[in-house]
């Protein structure tokens, strides 16, 4: 049974990723934990895309600006000698999620290109922000004095420590946005995303819960932001870079929309291609190009969804 | 004589130049099933989606129970006990039959503002919808996904649908179009029972059930209701006759 496999798969991928800095440690490669991470927390970001995206049908394409204000959460902060983690995180949270209400609030009044556009429009109005604030480092945006802090044995100073974190933060997301998208909440959004004359009809007024998905999309996006920061040390105003938001939109179509480990495993893909491709040519999206268009005419539903069969979860 | 259920006044809808209703004054009574015939192009769909909320009309009123509604959107209408079918068969295609049911259900159960229990094992939702469908007579296909199940089993999904938002008033358009014989006598037989409970505004090109059904027809022509009344006066009307029954004598 598909559900069967889906749920197999998605254990071994888990027990997978907690496996990764034993063997790092074992194979002598701290590179591995590093790569593995940073898939990780754009995992996250294509995660919390995907549920707008996905199950929502909402093509944001300006998804890239909460990881930017997560990011600058950060290291505003840290510029300032705050360092505290349980203050920075809810911070980026907090942020994003304002700024998705407002972004959210104009752009779900228009749909189809108007809607993508706009998104854009809006992510691109804060990289250009985030470059002229020269405070902020300006165009070459700062370098974080020390990572978030927050007391105990929780030091993410320690590559091992940090790597756990993410890992149960992604675990959380997954499973946090599993039930949303199975609740009364979850299934407004999915089937004003099937069809909105239907759900108008039987009485849902889709605006306000798309509204609500949009928000707490960039909330998680906020804290993938937040981690990025931690993970790269520094943050720029290229975080919110419209090619960043891309990015992050191939790991969902990548991966498999409206499911999701879909999103996780794009992430995975991307960005491993990424690193064994540009290794060899710094044009290795011309590569990466091509095998998206595989994936869209020949596997619909990502590869995910070509590993897994089933109706995705989507009924 | 109460005042009827919904009143509708001077209702007219401009697309360009063409006017697609014009001036249409309608009453419907608590309990009654008015039918709405006209040829092809007659303005009964665009009639419809004016009641529903789906359009906006250009000038006149509607009133149901006693509100002017004409100003509310589609789901206000809704909540306010409004339920429509489409013409063009319109469900939750890639969600199964009963979830298609207990969205609706949902829709008319508070807010849906509600993160946490799966809504797929919430039995104020999933018994209803179950109910409903047996109603129309699809117990036995609600695990069935609705994009697949037959022409006729989602016309049958439609009505479950408006149904189960628990209505004061059905607006069906065309709940028989593109169904074979033998299932148009089913929803003749399912819309029979239906009407002993509901108020209805049902647009219909099958003249069997039209007359099986209806307590008064109105006749759209162009955009106007040219006649209303008993389906015996309509049927002696020559008027009717000639513009629209006329190909039967
Ligand atoms: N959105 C629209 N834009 C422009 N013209 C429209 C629109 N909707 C309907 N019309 C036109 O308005 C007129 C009435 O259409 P409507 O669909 O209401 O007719 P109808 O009586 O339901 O016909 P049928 O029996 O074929 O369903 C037609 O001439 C149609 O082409
Ligand atoms: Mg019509």
């Amino acid at each position: 049974m598909a559900s069967r496999v889906r749920a197999v798969t998605a254990v071994a991928g888990a027990a997978a990723l907690a496996a990764v800095p034993v063997v790092a440690a074992a194979l002598q490669e701290p590179f591995y934990l590093d790569l593995v991470r940073r898939v990780m927390i754009f995992a996250i970001a294509a995660v919390s895309l995907d549920l707008i995206l996905g199950y929502g049908g909402m093509v944001s394409f300006g998804h890239a600006a909460y990881l930017g204000i997560g990011a600058y959460a950060v290291a505003v902060p840290a510029l300032h000698g705050v360092h505290s983690g349980w203050l920075q995180w809810p911070l980026a949270m907090g942020v994003s999620a304002l700024a998705a209400l407002v972004i959210g609030a104009i752009s779900l009044r228009t749909s189809g290109v108007y809607f993508i556009m706009i998104t854009l429009a809006f992510a691109q109005m804060l990289y250009y922000l985030g470059i002229s604030i020269e405070a902020w480092g300006g165009d070459d945006g700062m370098r974080l004095a020390r990572r978030s802090r927050f007391g105990g044995p929780v030091d993410l100073a320690d590559p091992y420590v940090f790597y756990y974190v993410v890992l149960a933060l992604l675990l959380a997301v997954l499973a946090l946005g599993h039930r949303v998208i199975h609740a009364r909440f979850g299934m407004v959004v999915r089937a004003a995303r099937s069809n909105e004359a239907r759900a108008r009809a039987i009485g849902f007024s889709p605006f306000r819960y798309r509204l609500a998905a949009f928000v707490m999309a960039g909330a998680v996006c906020g804290l993938a932001g937040a981690l990025l920061a931690n993970q790269t040390e520094y943050v720029t105003p290229g975080f919110m870079h419209w090619t960043r938001s891309g990015d992050i939109m191939v790991m969902v179509i990548l991966g498999g929309m409206g499911t999701f480990v879909g999103p996780v495993a794009g992430a995975v893909a991307f960005l491993l291609l990424e690193n064994v491709l540009s290794a060899w040519t710094v044009h290795w999206q011309i590569i990466l190009g091509p095998l998206l268009i595989l994936v869209v005419l020949y596997a619909r539903r990502g590869l995910w969804g070509a590993v897994s069969g089933g109706s995705l979860g989507r009924g | 004589m109460a005042d009827p259920l919904l009143e509708v006044r001077g209702l007219r809808k401009r697309f360009g130049g063409l006017v697609a209703t014009d001036d249409v004054d309608l009453d419907a009574g608590e309990g009654e099933t008015l039918a709405v015939i006209g040829p092809n192009g007659a303005g009964k769909t665009t009639l419809i989606a004016q009641l529903s909320g789906d359009l906006r009309p250009d000038a006149g009123v509607i009133r149901f129970a006693g509100e002017d509604v004409t100003r509310l959107d589609a789901p206000a209408r809704s909540a306010r006990g409004l339920a429509r079918s489409f013409q063009i068969t319109s469900v939750f295609r890639d969600f199964p039959a009963l979830d298609n049911v207990a969205l609706a259900v949902q829709a008319h159960a508070g807010h849906s503002f509600r993160f946490w229990r799966p809504a797929g094992a919430d039995r104020a939702l999933r018994e209803p919808a179950r109910l409903v469908l047996e109603q129309v007579g699809l117990g036995m296909r609600a695990d069935v996904v609705a994009g697949v199940l037959a022409h006729g089993e989602q016309r049958q999904l439609e009505i479950a649908m408006a149904l189960a938002t628990r209505p004061r008033l059905l607006l069906l358009d065309e709940p028989m179009a593109g169904m074979g014989a033998e299932e148009s006598q089913q929803m003749i037989r399912l819309l029979g029972t239906l009407k002993r409970a509901h108020t209805i505004v049902l647009v219909e090109h099958d003249m069997d059930a039209v007359f099986a059904l209806a307590d008064r027809i109105a006749v759209m022509v162009y955009g106007r209701v040219i006649a209303v009344g008993s389906p015996e006066t309509i049927r002696a009307s020559a008027e009717v006759r000639r513009a629209y029954l006329g190909e039967a004598s």
